[in-house]
This record gives structure tokens, C-alpha cells and sequence, in this order.
């Protein structure tokens, strides 16, 4: 088992030893290295969005009491259409390039670039495994949300050089709604590196290593302030990444496709592309931070390899996505800014504190109940009032014979 | 929103600025020392044309909109995209072939428009109709109305950006009725079924059951998606509130249908005209308050449920007997010279059709009062000010087709 753990390791090392060997000298060596690394993580999350853009469809296909597709396979074996992804490549790939005449053609063109590069870029610092991290940075959160704010920048340049009305749309409600969710975002972030004292991912992961009782894994979403901290950051991330019920940019019913509307082929692939791999690299933060990162949940379970666990992590709070999106309707507009400012970041600010308390307080079962309550009390009073804000109330309604 | 120079709101290709003063000021030495940079004045409000194509317009139907960043400051409903004639062509063929026609005004409900023109006709020509067919027409009409009060429920959920999920399981349900529409007329939407006098055909064997099965199960389905859907805050915000109208207004605005009772007024032509043999039935007419979205959103599925009773005593109490008015002629028909007004309680609304005959074998004038189209036209009124996207909520509320409207 420890072979499979440390496989991915021990096959790069035999790879470059054997090269080695061979005589290649020493810088190209570690070029070579940092090349196999990168290589291997865009692959694998490649091949993670090809995956997740058919499964997206047969869940909430299933969602829906459909099939979803499951035609497209390798000549005659269907293969319950997982093959569908090749299809809409070649589709893509092929596809004429519309370029609106009155747009603003660089603007148009660097605008996905602009989007894939920082989802890429971002995946460098999360630990996939045990001694398995890209970029060991010892403020990798703090990098991870630099550079991940350039995706808002590519979304308003889509939406401005389009020049469409829908698109302009589009990108001023994206700036406004990732502007107002990157808050709670960083804000729930910061306590799990509070706790953990830490701004390294790893470090973030080592502190939520063990098991107390010997059976109950010490991840920070058990606790009261890491289950509210986690639940703001998926909350969050789900508007951070434009999916339902936070997919106002690209709202469907009223903006058609909000800033994608003048993108087409290979160039829409790509910004779809990139929001998936920003999806996922969003995902894998959320696991990092509170699921435990590539921590087994149980002791006896860490014979699977570390790796399998962060990457079945991360599909699972994938999967609860595209559920969310099979059963949620779209917010509007000042009630997801409401939402944001009036809510969310009280909240985090209520689960900062109740974090401090748990630490200062002995990080025991007394400490649990009185961070439970630092948490609950400030979630019933504002939960209370944003439903008042609405004035949501059940009817009765009038009969006449 | 305040519509005051200073919102800083889009116009696509310019940046909207606040005014500046000092129009004279615009020098490239002043754009090169930082001053500020005078634009040619432009709006600041933004026209967006949403259709003919559009995801939930329902169809080819366009909105001239005037957004103020987004909030709708003006609305200009333009439709016709879907002419096609229906009246002029009624008008040159004879009074029988109108018939096939009419299922494509509303094309979700065929069986009430089929209704609406034979009533229309009989009342013109002062044809009896069979007992039978009597209720065979009650239990259609009512069966249609629980499809399009059960797609509406699917419709306005995808108007609000629920994707697909709350239409796929209304569409469930509506296939259930589509196919005992089928097996009852042969068609599952283009009906054709009902006659001068009386129904096309008689119910084929077994059909009784399965409609008593189907209506015994809806309930069921009402239920669930009630739970589904009236237990979810984001629709109950989405919703309640959302352009309200009062009953005077309504009334004023020539509204009939859900989004008149909607608004509070107790006024349902099956109660008022007492058509049909909708006396023998007891049923309850469900009235809102407020006649915002959410109104007319509940008294569907209220509605609905009373369709279910209606059916209900229908089944029970079909009699045997013959399916059309023998003494009624199909071909060649030439009711007497006058003219006639028959209306019944669509599922969206008063649909009605007035025929003036002058005694020949077609008609010489051939009218119709499309509830859809009638109900759309306070769309502007209830718009204005409300967010763009709470205009397509609204359009969903009205429930629209475009069939109907533009005929």
C-alpha cells in the first residue's frame, strides 16, 4: 500500500534517475522535473473537467428523470457515453470562430487566456497528497487568492469587448457579485489559517492530521466555527465560480449567456474550460482548509492512497454542485448582494470570533459547545432578519363556491 | 435606483460618466495632465431588445427594454412573429375546417380551443349537444387545464433559472394526459376533436380507467411539487411581492383567467355562464389577495386542484348514450344567418369567439378573444420598476402562448 501511496513520487524519480543514467545532466534534470509535475496536474485536471463535464449531465440528467447523454462511445462499445467530451472537443475545436465586427478583437481573444491562465496557475499550491504539493509556498493561500481575483479581470473583459448589451450586462453583474463573495471567501479562509497558524496548505492539512479517540478525524468542518466556515466558503466558492444559484453573469433565462454570449468555438471552450478547473481548483482549496485535505476519514481507511482521498474530496463537493444546481433557482440580483454584505459576512465575522474562542478556550468539548454558541446565536438573529427583509410568509387563500 | 446623472450605469462602447462641467476643457493636453476626459453626453440608460430569440420568451416574442443599470424603466411588448392568418383563413374555408385550426392557437391547451369554437357555433346555429359528449368535454377541458397549469408550474420554475428540473417532472406528468389525449383523438396536441353537437369520437376501451387512475394519482404530484417548490425561500423571494396588481386594475386591464382571481376578483365564467354541464359539479373557485407573482403562481396549483374534483364527479357520473347531436350537420353545415359570442374559462383565461354568419357555408366573420394576448397587455405596467430579471417571472406569471397571441 505504501507503493501506491508514494507511486506518482517513486515513478518520477525512476523516471529522472533513469535519464539520469543515461547522462542528461543535472539542470535539464530538474527543468524535466518541474515539467512532469506541471504536465501531470493540467492532465489530470483535464482530464477531470472532460469527466465532470458528462457527469455533470448524467447527474442532473438523472436529477431530472432523463437519461442524459449515453450515446457517444468507441466505435461500437457505448460505454455509458463517456466519450461524450471527445465529441464536443472535436465539436469546439472545429467550430467556426465568431467574432462580433464592432467588438474589440484583442480584448476578445486575451479574454480566455486571461481566464485560464490564473485557474491554472492556482493549482500549484494545493497538496493532492502526502509529500505530493507542486509548489510548497509558505503563503500559498494568500497566493491562491491572488491570483485567483485575475479571473474577474478576464470575465469583464469578455464581457466588455464583446460589445453586447447582454455581455456588458453580464460582466457588471460578475464584477459585482465576485467582488462581494470574495470577501466571505478570504474572510473563512483566514480562519483556517488562524487556527491552524499557518498560511501554507500543507500546514493548513498537517493540523487537521490525527484522529481523536482514536477514531473521530480532527478535520476543522466537525467543529461548530470550521462547519460554519466551510459551509460560507461553498457557499462562496459557488458564487466565486458562477454556478447556480449564483450563475447570474451568465444567466440564462434573462441574459441569454451573459458575457459568453459572443464567444463561440475554441474560445468558449476554453472560458468553459477554465471555469471548471477554477471549479475544481476551488474545491480542492474547500477540501484543503476543511475537509481534511488527503486525510482519511477513518483510521483504518488510510491504506487507500492519500491522493485517492483528496481527489474523491474533491469529486464529492463537485457532485453536491451540480446538485445544487438541479434543484436551486436563480437568485436576484440585489438579494444575492444582500445575501453577501448583510449575511455572509456577518456570519464570518461571528464564526472568526467563535474560532478564537474554541482555540483560547482549550479546544475541548466545553470549548465546542461555546463556540456552538457564538456561531448559532448570530445565525438565528440574522437568519430571522433576512427572512423579514423579503417579508416571506406562507398564504391562505379564499374560496368561493 | 435612482435615475439621477450620477448612477453609474453602462452604455455598451462608453463608459457612462458622471457630467462634467467645463465642456471646453477637452484638449489632448488635458487628457495628458490627467484632467478629466470629456465623452460625447451619452445615456445613461441602457436598450436592450430582449427576442425574438431569447431563452423564455415563451417563444418569438420581443421586449423592448429600457434598463437602468437593472432596473426596468421602460417596457414595449412587440409581438406578430407568429402570424399566421388564423381568422382571415377561418373566414375562406368552411365552418367545420376552422376546427384543426383553432387546436394551434393555444397549442398546449387544443381541446378548450376546439371547445370554445363549437360552442361558439353551436350557440350561433342553436345546436343541442349530446349528454355524453357533454361530459366527454368537461373531462378533456379539465384534463387540459391540468397539463397547463402543470407545465406553467415547470415554465415559470426555468423562468427563474431552476434548469430544466421542476419542467421535467411537470413534463412527466403532462405526458401521462398527452397520451390519453392520444389514445382518445389520435393526436397528442393537435386534437381535432370536437364537433358541432357533440365529440368526433367515442371514448375507447379502457379510457375511463385509466383517466380515474391518472386522476386518483395527480393530487400525489400537486402535492410534491407544492412541497418542492412553495418551501424554497429563494422562490417565495422571487415571487412574493413581485409586481402586484389590484382587482380594479385588473378588471380595468380586461384580465380574465388565474391572474384575474390572482387579484381577488371571484369571477370564473364556468360559475358565471354556467356552459357546458359545469352546474352538476361541485367545485370551488380560488381567489388571491395581493395579485403579485406569487398569487398567480398559487392559484394554479389551487386550481388545479380543484380540476381534480371536478374530474373526479365527471367520471363518476358519465352516462351512456349517443357521442354527437344526430340533427347536427358536420359537412356542408350553414347555420342560419346572425351572429353569436360563445366564451368558456380557458385554462388561461376568457377564450371566446364571436362567428357572424350570413347564412353561406363559411363563415363571414370569424373573431377570436385570446386570453394570452389580452394578459399581456399590462406587462409593461407591472414591469416597470421591477429588476430585468423579475420581467421574465413576470411574463411566466402570465402564462403565455404565443400560439394564442399572435394567431
Amino acid at each position: 500500500m505504501d507503493l501506491l501511496e508514494r507511486a506518482p513520487i517513486e515513478l518520477k524519480s525512476w523516471f529522472l534517475n533513469l535519464l539520469g543514467s543515461f547522462g542528461v545532466p543535472q539542470g535539464i534534470l530538474s527543468v524535466l522535473s518541474a515539467v512532469i509535475i506541471i504536465g501531470t496536474v493540467i492532465g489530470v485536471f483535464l482530464g477531470l473537467f472532460a469527466l465532470m463535464s458528462v457527469m455533470e449531465r448524467k447527474i442532473l440528467a438523472r436529477a431530472q428523470n432523463r437519461y442524459g447523454p449515453n450515446r457517444v462511445g468507441f466505435f461500437r462499445w457505448r460505454l455509458f457515453g463517456l466519450f461524450q467530451p471527445v465529441a464536443d472537443g472535436i465539436k469546439m475545436i472545429t467550430k467556426e470562430d465568431l467574432v462580433p465586427r464592432t467588438s474589440d478583437r484583442a480584448v476578445h481573444f486575451l479574454a480566455p487566456v486571461v481566464m485560464m491562465i490564473p485557474a491554472l496557475l492556482v493549482l500549484a499550491i494545493l497538496p493532492y497528497g502526502r509529500d505530493m504539493v507542486p509548489a510548497e509556498l509558505d503563503a500559498g493561500i494568500l497566493y491562491f487568492f491572488a491570483v485567483g481575483a485575475g479571473t474577474e479581470v478576464a470575465v469583464f473583459m469578455a464581457g466588455w469587448a464583446s460589445n453586447n448589451k447582454y455581455s456588458v450586462l453580464g460582466a457588471m453583474r460578475a464584477i459585482a457579485q465576485m467582488i462581494s463573495y470574495e470577501i466571505p471567501l478570504v474572510m473563512a479562509a483566514i480562519i483556517a489559517a488562524m487556527i491552524s497558524g499557518s498560511l501554507s496548505p500543507s500546514a493548513i492539512v498537517a493540523a487537521q492530521g490525527g484522529f481523536a479517540w482514536g477514531f473521530v478525524p480532527q478535520w476543522f468542518v466537525l467543529t461548530p466555527w470550521g462547519f460554519t466556515a466551510g459551509l460560507l466558503f461553498y457557499i462562496a466558492a459557488l458564487a466565486e465560480s458562477n454556478r447556480s444559484p449564483f450563475d447570474l453573469p451568465e444567466g440564462e433565462s434573462e441574459l441569454v449567456a451573459g458575457h459568453l454570449t459572443e464567444y463561440s468555438g475554441f474560445k468558449y471552450a476554453t472560458f468553459f474550460m477554465a471555469e471548471y478547473i477554477g471549479m475544481f481548483a476551488v474545491c480542492g482549496l474547500l477540501v484543503t482548509l476543511f475537509l481534511g485535505g488527503w486525510q482519511a476519514p477513518l483510521p483504518f481507511l488510510t491504506i487507500i492512497p492519500s491522493w485517492c482521498w483528496f481527489f474523491g474530496k474533491v469529486c464529492f463537493v463537485a457532485f453536491t454542485m451540480v446538485w445544487v444546481r438541479a434543484t436551486l433557482p436563480r437568485l436576484r440580483i440585489d438579494h444575492m448582494l444582500a445575501f453577501a454584505w448583510k449575511f455572509l459576512l456577518p456570519m464570518s465575522f461571528a464564526a472568526f470570533l467563535s474560532a478564537a474562542c474554541w482555540h483560547y478556550a482549550g479546544r475541548g468539548p466545553l470549548a465546542w459547545l461555546l463556540s456552538l454558541a457564538i456561531v448559532g446565536i448570530p445565525y438565528l438573529i440574522l437568519g430571522t432578519a433576512f427572512t423579514n427583509r423579503f417579508a416571506i410568509s406562507r398564504r391562505t387563500y379564499q374560496f368561493s363556491e | 435606483m435612482s435615475t439621477s446623472a450620477n448612477t453609474a450605469t453602462i452604455s455598451p462602447g462608453g463608459m457612462g460618466v458622471p457630467p462634467v462641467c467645463g465642456a471646453g476643457s477637452a484638449s489632448p493636453a488635458n487628457l495628458q495632465t490627467g484632467g478629466t476626459p470629456v465623452l460625447p453626453e451619452r445615456n445613461q440608460t441602457i436598450d436592450v431588445s430582449l427576442g425574438p430569440q431569447h431563452p423564455s420568451t415563451h417563444g418569438v416574442f420581443r421586449m423592448n427594454v429600457t434598463l437602468d443599470g437593472e432596473t426596468v424603466t421602460k417596457l414595449q411588448p412587440v409581438f406578430g412573429y407568429l402570424h399566421r392568418n388564423h381568422e382571415k383563413i377561418a373566414e375562406g374555408n368552411s365552418w367545420l375546417a376552422a376546427m384543426p385550426y383553432t387546436d394551434r392557437l393555444d397549442y398546449i391547451c387544443p381541446l378548450t380551443n376546439n371547445w370554445a369554437y363549437a360552442l361558439a357555433v353551436e350557440k350561433l346555429a342553436g345546436i343541442e349537444v349530446a349528454e355524453r359528449a357533454e361530459y366527454i368535454r368537461v373531462i378533456t377541458a379539465e384534463l387540459t387545464r391540468l397539463q397547463n397549469h402543470t407545465v406553467f408550474l415547470g415554465f415559470i420554475l426555468g423562468d427563474m433559472g431552476a434548469w430544466g428540473s421542476a419542467l421535467m417532472y411537470a413534463f412527466r406528468e403532462r405526458e401521462k394526459i398527452l397520451d390519453l389525449f392520444e389514445s382518445l383523438t389520435g393526436a397528442r396536441m393537435m386534437c381535432n376533436y370536437m364537433r358541432f353537437g357533440g365529440c368526433r369520437c367515442d371514448l375507447p376501451a379502457g379510457w375511463i380507467q385509466s383517466a380515474r387512475k391518472l386522476v386518483d394519482g395527480f393530487p400525489a404530484f400537486l402535492d410534491e411539487m407544492e412541497a418542492l417548490l412553495t418551501g424554497n425561500e429563494i422562490l417565495l423571494a422571487r415571487l412574493q411581492g413581485i409586481a402586484p396588481l389590484t382587482a380594479e386594475r385588473a378588471i380595468n386591464g380586461g384580465l380574465s383567467g388565474p391572474c384575474l382571481r390572482a387579484s381577488g376578483v371571484d369571477y370564473d365564467i364556468r360559475k358565471v355562464e354556467n356552459y357546458g354541464v359545469y352546474n352538476r359539479f361541485k367545485f370551488r373557485v380560488p381567489r388571491g389577495s395581493t395579485g403579485d407573482c406569487y398569487d398567480r403562481f398559487m392559484i394554479r396549483v389551487l386550481e388545479a386542484r380543484e380540476s381534480v374534483e371536478i374530474l373526479k364527479q365527471a367520471i363518476a357520473g358519465i352516462p351512456e348514450g349517443p357521442i354527437v347531436n344526430p340533427k347536427a350537420k358536420q359537412r356542408g353545415f350553414r347555420p342560419p344567418a346572425g351572429e353569436a359570442y360563445g366564451r368558456i374559462e380557458g385554462p388561461k383565461g376568457e377564450l371566446g369567439f364571436y362567428l357572424i354568419s350570413n347564412g353561406s357555408d363559411r363563415p363571414y366573420r370569424f373573431r377570436i378573444r385570446p386570453p394570452s394576448l389580452i394578459n399581456l397587455t399590462l406587462l409593461e405596467e407591472l414591469s416597470i420598476g421591477t429588476k430585468i430579471a423579475d420581467v421574465m417571472v413576470i411574463l411566466g406569471s402570465i402564462d403565455i402562448v404565443l400560439g394564442e397571441v399572435d394567431r
